[in-house]
């Protein structure tokens, strides 16, 4: 337990102060705009929206700048902003089939319906650190190239679709639509837990613990085998129903990641074997993220699919308490506020052992 | 269907047309469009810009059972022209002179003298625009469409 303490109010003025001019750093290098961190600095506003839970590109940027690029007190500062807005209401489910693509593989099929579309990736780059970009370029990269056939007239269909003509993968079980949907901004975690609050606490959990938990599952904890069936990144839209016009209107676009993973399962006594399902979504080109977040949906769910939880990725109390980085960021860093009255018992505690101790070694001796 | 409702459901549909045109368009856009009117209608607020959060939902699987993803921030406003015409404006994001216009912008619509006027120099502009600029997108993705061939071992032999 912490206590609470009084003064140090000046310091704490000018620590802030400090905090201020190392943000800026050194006056002789122009200041970092919200507009070269939201266009150059893509992927960590990415990152910061999909974690801090909330689309907004501005907003995202600003928390990095004033975070001086420290991702999770970026996400923290996102998530402590969110709690001064109302909520206006929920959208209707976004429709990941319509999405404009610009990002769409498979590891599964070679030849698929809409092909393989490798879109902006990392995946093929060298990895070479390009000292070009240590100089400004005043001229800038070569105009990406364009294909004079776009890619997404009209739908194009998931991967998954194509098992389900077969029967070869599990469906995704019939909902109610009218059934209370899960939202842990609301109200906190219980379990056992339903799919949609494990997705919602997996969508916004961190992305290095669900890699690692990912990870685990790939290394043989969670006996998971996994093929990633689709990836696909562009723009869906986003409608909502307002009250006092009664019909839904489209009030934007986001961009979104999805990843579709198809994992073996040998079936039970009640289903025949097939290929299973975990699904991963992410906010902006987060590909890491949704595949961990699949890997992850796909272990916990073992109980609905009659298998045994042996790994930590499969049990769901672990993963789903340990996911939010800023709950446990604040948990962790709570530890450098004063327990001073606490430390003193414990100080007391320990003397008075080590008195006894040295008494019982004394009395031996003799 | 009945006729009336048939009526009803195309109203809604040219509506929410024009109203997903406006939010999705840019506030600057917007802005210029409003600058360059020659007649200037006066509004009032019902309700002043506002901007608050809307839960993004998604599907398990895109097609399973329905989640809470992330929120999006959203800004809203309602205007009354002098006409009593009322018009909404729900955006993305938190530009609430965004909101404002695309408010206004709907309003005007619902007035037959201008609506005409409206949908021919900003709505379909900005519809031709943003359509566009999705087509700028897709013809870019389009480039880095792949043919991947299975290597078979011996095959060279």
């Amino acid at each position: 337990m912490y206590v609470a303490v009084k003064g140090g109010e000046k310091a704490i003025e000018n620590s802030l102060d400090l905090v201020a001019e190392e943000r800026r750093g050194d006056r002789d290098v122009p200041e970092l705009t919200i507009e070269q961190i939201k266009s150059q600095m893509a992927l960590a506003v990415d990152r910061v929206m999909t974690e801090g839970s909330i689309y907004d590109r501005d907003l995202a940027a600003l928390a990095i700048k004033q975070a001086q690029g420290d991702i999770i007190e970026a996400v923290f500062l996102l998530r402590a902003y969110r709690t001064t807005l109302p909520r206006f209401g929920y959208s209707a489910p976004i429709d990941t089939a319509q999405m404009g693509i610009q990002r769409r593989i498979s590891a599964t099929y070679k030849d698929l319906p809409g092909g393989q579309i490798l879109g902006p990736t990392y995946d093929y780059t060298h990895r070479l650190l390009d000292f070009d970009l240590t100089e400004e370029n005043r001229n800038g990269p070569a105009a990406a190239r364009t294909a004079p056939e776009a890619v997404n007239d009209g739908e194009i269909p998931h991967v998954t679709d194509l098992l389900n003509h077969e029967g070869l993968i599990q469906q995704e079980p019939e909902t109610d639509e009218d059934a209370p949907i899960a939202d842990l901004t609301r109200q906190p975690l219980a379990f056992p837990a339903g799919r949609d609050l494990r997705l919602q606490n997996l969508a916004r959990g961190d992305e290095g613990f669900l890699l690692a938990l990912g990870y685990s599952t790939q290394r043989g904890y969670g006996n998971n085998h996994p093929f990633v069936g689709e990836i696909r990144m562009g723009e869906v839209s986003v409608e909502i129903e307002p009250e006092e016009l009664g019909f839904p209107i489209e009030i934007g676009e986001i961009t979104v990641t999805e990843c579709e993973l198809v994992n073996q399962f040998a079936g039970t006594a009640d289903s025949p074997p097939q290929f299973t399902r975990g699904y991963g979504l992410s906010f902006g080109k987060a590909e890491r993220k949704a595949i961990a977040m699949g890997l992850v949906d796909r272990a916990l769910r073992c109980r609905e699919l009659g298998e045994e939880p042996t790994a930590p990725a499969q049990d769901e109390e672990f993963v789903l308490y340990h996911t939010d980085n800023v709950e446990a960021s604040g948990f962790l860093q709570h530890l450098k506020l004063p327990h001073y009255v606490d430390f003193q018992s414990e100080l007391e505690l320990i003397r008075k052992l080590r008195a006894e101790y040295m008494a019982r070694r004394q009395a031996a001796a003799e | 269907m009945t006729v009336e409702k048939a009526q009803a459901t195309d109203a809604f549909a040219e509506r929410k047309h024009w109203m997903s045109v406006l939010a999705k368009a840019d506030g600057t856009d917007l802005e210029k469009a409003w600058q360059s009117l020659s007649i200037k209608p006066d509004y009032d607020f019902l309700r002043a810009p506002e901007t608050g959060l809307v839960m993004v939902r998604a599907r398990a699987g895109g097609v399973g059972q329905p989640f809470n993803f992330g929120e999006m921030t959203v800004t809203r406003c309602t205007v009354r022209l002098a006409n009593g015409a009322t018009g909404f404006g729900y955006v993305s994001g938190t530009d609430r002179r965004h909101a404002e216009l695309a408010a206004v912008f709907d309003a005007l619509m619902h007035d037959t003298d201008l609506s005409d006027q409206i949908a021919n120099e900003v709505i379909d502009p900005l519809d031709a625009a943003h359509a566009a600029e999705k087509r700028k997108k897709a013809a870019k993705s389009a480039a880095t469409k792949v043919e991947f061939f299975t290597m078979v071992r011996g095959e060279n032999d």
